[in-house]
């Protein structure tokens, strides 16, 4: 499909918001020592995404927030059952749920999904982008101190009347929202980038919390914006572009933060 | 005569069992408002098994009985702040409309530049006051108090204890602390629990110095049938 310039805005509008939200959601997630749960995490649309298209949906990302609700209420029931590491049953899941989608997709459709497409970006799919992305930050927003608290001391957090299991269930959710509209951009093998990097680079930079969020949803922005424009500009896929983009940034940060001391 | 209206906390038969480990078993004891009392024990006593039950924290059997509107402060052993970069004004401002700087004089962090630094990088004496800051945010008239001075130097100690004591005499706050230290005790304690799964002792802090209370205390005497 040919890349027109209306799909290029809607690609980039699109990529502005999803790298805002990752990058803004990331920062717990970098915090918590969850970092490579938001990456895991992003494989599990797979098999969602796969099924999305056999059944020929407008919106096949929809099948893949599906599975992502899903894994997400599985991984964290399991979690405060067995009490095991979030990373342990992630690990489980996510790999089942790899294998199930290589199985069942398409050669051709899965290198689209495994690193994103911007040529099929519409106005609809955007508009559903900016509003998830603006919804999930500003829920975020509202349990971003409730989170910090609870990874400070969760003895504190529950004393002070804060419903740990809850937020983090809620938080889980918002980051299956961003994951599965970031898909189509970046691709199901490197979305879980752009909840990692921005916020690591961010805190490179940062010595409170309100200069290293704003700066992860920045740095998420900017590594989704250039990453869309070079990926446009030569005609490859725009998931390896949007990491090179925020490796470069991360880069900076390392040699910043090295200088400084 | 003593009035029930006296006591800011009555436990009686208190028990915790954890993974069917019996943790605390048959605990009773009284606290009368406005003084200390000081909770002594082996590791794995259960001092702080004892003060997440009494904050409801964890599964329990037996009686707490709080006094009436009862608010209670919590500063915990460890806190996470070495990888978290969070200043000292955004940890406090979590309590909304809190005048921060109001809340720092009572424990005596008066430095102002202190507020912009990142809790990760505090001396442990600084962190403990800043604790203690968010511990009376709510202005309560508990205080519960897991080993206040780990990770403090030696020199920070006794003015973390002295400041304490007059939050206690001038707040009329209730002071529950964790402690092994018998001078800490015997100076900024009234009353003396001793741990070893049950009550092994309870009683006036003076009683510390009695070499037969500290054989007790420090001894290896565990309550019959408590064994895991």
């Amino acid at each position: 499909m040919i890349l027109t310039i209306e799909t290029l805005a809607f690609s980039l509008v699109t990529g502005i918001f999803v790298g805002i939200s990752a990058g803004y959601l990331g920062s717990l997630m970098v915090l918590e020592k969850m970092a490579l749960v938001g990456d895991a995490l992003s494989h599990v649309a797979l098999p969602g995404l796969a099924l999305g298209l056999l059944l020929h949906l407008d919106y096949p990302f929809l099948g893949a927030f599906a599975f992502l609700f899903a894994a997400a209420v599985i991984i964290w029931h399991v979690g405060r059952v067995t009490k095991l590491s979030f990373e342990s049953i992630v690990g489980a899941v996510f790999t089942l749920a790899l294998a199930i989608g290589i199985l069942i997709m398409d050669k051709a459709e899965l290198l689209e999904a495994l690193f994103g497409d911007i040529t099929r970006v519409t106005l609809l799919h955007t508009i559903i982008a900016v509003v998830i992305s603006v919804a999930a930050v500003f829920l975020t927003r509202i349990i971003y101190k409730k989170l910090v608290l609870g990874m400070i001391s969760e003895e504190l957090a529950i004393s002070k009347g804060i419903n740990i299991a809850g937020t983090n269930l809620l938080y889980l959710l918002l980051v299956s929202l961003i994951v599965s509209i970031g898909i189509e951009i970046v691709g199901t093998l490197l979305v879980g980038f752009l909840v990692i990097v921005p916020a690591a680079a961010a805190k490179n930079l940062s010595s409170n919390l309100l200069t290293y969020s704003v700066f992860s949803a920045v740095f998420g922005a900017i590594s989704s914006f250039s990453g869309v424009l070079t990926s446009s500009y030569l005609s490859v896929q725009p998931g390896p572009m949007v990491v090179i983009s925020g490796i470069i940034i991360f880069a900076a940060t390392v040699i910043a933060k090295w200088r400084a001391k | 005569m003593e009035n029930s209206n006296d006591y800011a906390l009555r436990v009686s038969n208190l028990g915790v069992k954890l993974q069917n480990q019996t943790i605390l078993d048959k605990v009773s004891f009284e606290l009368k408002k406005g003084t200390a009392l000081a909770v002594v024990g082996p590791n794995g006593a259960g001092k702080t098994v004892l003060f997440k039950a009494l904050l409801n924290l964890l599964p329990h059997e037996g009686r707490i009985e709080w006094q009436p509107k009862v608010k209670i402060g919590y500063v915990p052993q460890n806190i996470s702040v070495s990888d978290i970069p969070i200043s000292v004004r955004e940890f406090l401002s979590f309590r909304n409309g809190l005048d921060i700087e109001a809340h720092l004089s009572p424990v005596k962090l008066d430095d102002k530049d202190v507020l912009n630094k990142s809790l990760g990088v505090l001396s442990g004496g600084q962190l403990r006051r800043v604790l203690i800051a968010w511990a009376l945010v709510d202005h309560p008239n508990i205080l519960l108090f897991d080993e206040p001075t780990t990770g403090v130097d030696l020199d920070s100690e006794e003015p973390i204890y002295r400041m304490l004591n007059e939050l206690k005499m001038k707040e009329k706050i209730t002071i529950l602390l964790i402690t092994h230290d018998i001078h800490i005790i015997r100076e900024y304690s009234d009353c003396l629990l001793a741990l070893n799964r049950c009550v092994t002792f309870f009683g006036e802090s003076k009683e510390i110095m009695n070499p037969s209370v500290q054989k007790i205390i420090f001894g290896e005497t565990v309550c019959a049938g408590t064994q895991p």
